[in-house]
């Protein structure tokens, strides 16, 4: 569903992300991993249209990104990590105008937006204005408008900032029946425990370029790490602070 | 627990000193062009400012009666003016300095005393609502130290006096501002004071236009002469800043040695700045902690788009929405709106001025003059229009800033994003420059063939300008301000009203010779001699304004595709 070729990002002469090849499966929820500045917000804006790469080739079910920038596009629903939307427009207005980027307007939306809000506890603030929401609501609001449109592939990037233990417990169950009636996410993440527990596969990142990638089993597989939990993984691929160094700060 | 040692003055201002520093720096690193384009400009106004002011001054002082009254009445009248403006500046920047600023959380949950908070972040908003006014005041007491002989010390006795000068409206402004979010929330103050601000900044431009100074210059219109120096020799009020600071530099310019005015500045200032202080004691914390709530619940600019929708159904749904989402959010947005009566102000202004003409002194005056001002006129109301369009086309595109990753992640074609606005922007100037041109021609008598080609010229020309204002605005864009009034201010603004008065003037230029071939066979009383001379010159203004029109869209929107969020 997603297909990344050689794909590179390059600010001057600051490679942030470095000949990624990655390719995720319709049904597939992919957890993406890695520190900041590894070159994961870098990837997924990319994905979603909003970065050029430098090099390399974007495919959304088979549709280019750089050649068929509209049709890979109304396939995609993007999620940003920081929930930046219009303050003087109500939620409802932004919704009609999201709906209305991706060609859609009338009763059908109307309808798909009620049911939205209302998944979202968000009805009651339904025709006020932007600026007064909170943090967790303008993120509710974005993945509502994210899912305006039916997409079949959602990128996001670390989507339970801001969200109360319930609003992150109803995004879980989200995605998962997202993938499971067909759909694909692509999600970044620092938290490790929702990787383990949601992800089909994982693929951590450092320094722009893919250290490892596949299903929990593969990538202790091909870390030799055994039995070893995401965390220690992780830290043991991305560099992790070591006790002493721990002790030396504490003094 | 003993007590915390307290960070100085300078720790506390120096992160904004070495931002402000980085910012410099990166503005070099992208090249001298811009800095020395900045350069030519700022000496190019300054000199400007300066010749008008030195030749106005000697003019004055040749008048050996009345010539140091005059001038300390034109100094009177402009520090008066000056000092209302730096009161609504203060009170604007006091809001943003003291309340909304990003940094203060970190300074306020620090354990930095209410004083050195305090006095920081006045000196802060004095320094950002007076440096307009301080570096106008450059060049007009340069003049002054010139004409009336002010000597070497000169610049320290005008720096003497506007120092407290700057202080006190800079207290007054602040405290307001303290008051007022203390009663109401700090974004609905926010609004109320933009609005007063423009009210009151449009209200003194109108009453300084319509009271005539230059009439001040002809004496001959007042009753006798006694009068006419007892006006000027009246202060304006005895206990205004602005007067102590005039009687102190004319004191020093006519050799006087009255030390009132100096103490009278500095007195006031500095037990202002202790008053100012023990209002900020009590009521900073309260005021700061209610600046965090409230943001605007209730909807309002809704009646507009409404009103719109019909006209814009057959549009497809995308383009539709995109238009209808920027005009409701230039109505909720009270800094955008606002501006509209600063705008209705310009106007009355400009007409008033066109009516003010000695064209109009009751004789009859010959087609060939009227003709040539209706031409003339074309420029000022191109000028006027660039104004406008730099106000409300140019920040177009700034102004998507934050929200740019939706419109760039969705199948919204950025042709049709460029020219939705560009067309949103456009319509009502196309309106507002016919209705300038039209009713100015008719108050000027305009004959037929000058109405025809200044409202065809006008229309091309606000096609051009609203595409080169849009162009610039995607050039050079200001993500960064959430203040659609700022965006136009920077560099971008800058070259594109010289680009926008370049046109005006290549435009007058190509009209210059059929205008005066027609102006010719007007004085001849031959026939308008349409030839293919006037055909070619009609026809370049056509391919000029096009180009201008095409160009800086396209390359406009080259830049919006090449942008990175």
């Amino acid at each position: 569903m997603i297909r990344l070729t050689d794909l590179t990002k390059r600010y001057g002469k600051f490679t942030a992300v470095d000949s990624i090849n990655l390719e995720i499966r319709r049904g597939e929820l992919f957890g993406f991993l890695g520190p900041n500045g590894a070159g994961k917000t870098t990837t997924m804006r990319m994905i979603a249209g909003i970065l050029q790469p430098t090099s390399g080739r974007i495919e959304i079910a088979g549709d280019d990104m750089a050649r068929e920038p509209v049709r890979a596009k109304s396939r995609l629903g993007f999620i940003p990590d920081r929930p930046y939307v219009y303050d003087k427009l109500t939620g409802a207005e932004f919704l009609r105008f999201v709906a209305a980027l991706f060609g859609q307007e009338g009763a059908a939306v109307e309808h798909r937006m009620d049911e939205l809000l209302d998944l979202f506890e968000l009805s009651t603030w339904k025709d006020e204005l932007v600026e007064s929401y909170s943090h967790g609501m303008r993120q509710k609001l974005i993945i509502s408008s994210a899912l305006l449109h039916r997409p079949e592939v959602i990128v996001v990037d670390e989507p339970m900032v801001g969200l109360d233990p319930k609003g992150q417990k109803f995004l879980k169950e989200l995605f998962r029946a997202f993938v499971e009636r067909g759909g694909t996410v692509l999600m970044s993440t620092h938290t490790l425990d929702m990787v383990e527990e949601m992800c089909d596969r994982i693929g951590i990142i450092n320094g722009g370029r893919i250290l490892t990638a596949g299903t929990m089993a593969e990538v202790r597989a091909q870390t030799a790490h055994g039995d070893t939990g995401l965390e220690d993984l992780f830290l043991k691929l991305t560099g992790g602070i070591t006790d002493r160094e721990m002790d030396e700060i504490l003094k | 627990m003993t007590a915390l040692p307290q960070p100085s003055l300078t720790t506390i201002v120096l992160p904004k000193w070495q931002g402000a520093v980085n910012r410099l720096r990166q503005e070099r690193s992208g090249g001298s062009g811009k800095i020395f384009t900045l350069a030519l400009v700022a000496v190019g106004v300054w000199g400007a400012i300066f010749g008008i002011c030195f030749r106005v001054l000697r003019y004055i002082q040749s008048t050996t009666e009345v010539g140091v009254p005059l001038a300390a009445k034109f100094l009177s009248i402009l520090l008066l003016s000056f000092v209302s403006l730096l009161l609504l500046s203060n009170l604007i920047t006091a809001l943003s300095s003291f309340f909304l600023a990003k940094d203060l959380d970190l300074l306020v949950s620090s354990p930095a005393d209410w004083l050195r908070v305090y006095l920081t972040r006045l000196g802060e908003t004095m320094l950002h609502s007076s440096w307009m006014v301080a570096l106008m005041a450059v060049p007009i007491f340069t003049a002054y130290g010139m004409v009336f002989g002010g000597g070497a010390l000169f610049p320290l006795v005008v720096t003497a006096a506007l120092l407290p000068y700057f202080v006190l409206p800079c207290v007054v402004g602040t405290a307001i501002t303290l008051i007022l979010v203390n009663a109401f929330p700090a974004r609905r103050t926010r609004d109320l004071l933009s609005l007063i601000a423009v009210g009151a900044f449009g209200g003194v431009v109108l009453m300084f236009r319509v009271m005539r100074p230059e009439r001040l210059a002809r004496p001959e219109g007042v009753r006798n002469l006694l009068d006419y120096l007892d006006a000027l020799q009246t202060p304006t009020s005895p206990f205004l800043p602005s007067e102590w600071a005039t009687t102190m530099i004319m004191n020093w310019l006519q050799r006087v040695a009255d030390p009132l005015p100096v103490v009278l500045l500095w007195t006031t200032a500095l037990a202002f700045i202790v008053l100012g202080a023990m209002l900020h004691a009590r009521l900073y914390h309260a005021g700061y902690s209610k600046a965090q709530e409230g943001a605007e619940r209730f909807v309002r600019g809704g009646g507009w788009a409404r009103l719109l929708a019909p006209l814009l159904r057959r549009l497809p749904v995308a383009r539709r929405e995109f238009v209808l989402k920027d005009i409701r959010l230039f109505f909720r947005d009270t800094t955008q709106w606002s501006q509209l009566i600063l705008l209705a102000v310009l106007l009355i202004v400009y007409v008033f001025n066109i009516k003010s003409l000695p064209l109009f002194s009751g004789e009859k005056v010959p087609v060939f003059l009227v003709s040539l001002v209706v031409f003339l006129n074309l420029g000022l109301a191109g000028f006027v229009l660039s104004a406008i369009a730099a106000r409300f086309v140019f920040p177009a595109v700034s102004l998507e800033g934050k929200q740019m990753w939706l419109l760039r992640s969705s199948p919204l074609d950025l042709k049709a994003l460029v020219w939705s606005k560009y067309w949103t922007g456009t319509i009502p100037l196309l309106l507002l420059a016919i209705l300038i041109t039209a009713s100015t021609n008719l108050l000027l008598q305009a004959p037929p063939f000058m109405m025809a080609v200044s409202l065809v010229t006008m229309l091309l020309l606000t096609f051009a300008i609203s595409a080169l204002a849009l162009g610039f605005g995607a050039l050079y864009p200001r993500f960064d301000t959430e203040n659609a009034a700022q965006i136009p201010t920077g560099f971008g603004g800058m070259i594109f009203m010289m680009s926008s008065v370049a046109l005006l003037g290549l435009v007058l230029v190509l009209e210059a010779a059929p205008v005066m071939g027609y102006l010719r066979a007007q004085l001849m009383g031959r026939p308008t001699p349409i030839g293919p001379g006037m055909l070619a010159s009609f026809a370049a203004v056509v391919a000029v304004c096009a180009a201008a029109t095409v160009v800086p869209i396209r390359l406009g929107l080259r830049k919006i595709e090449s942008m990175e969020f």
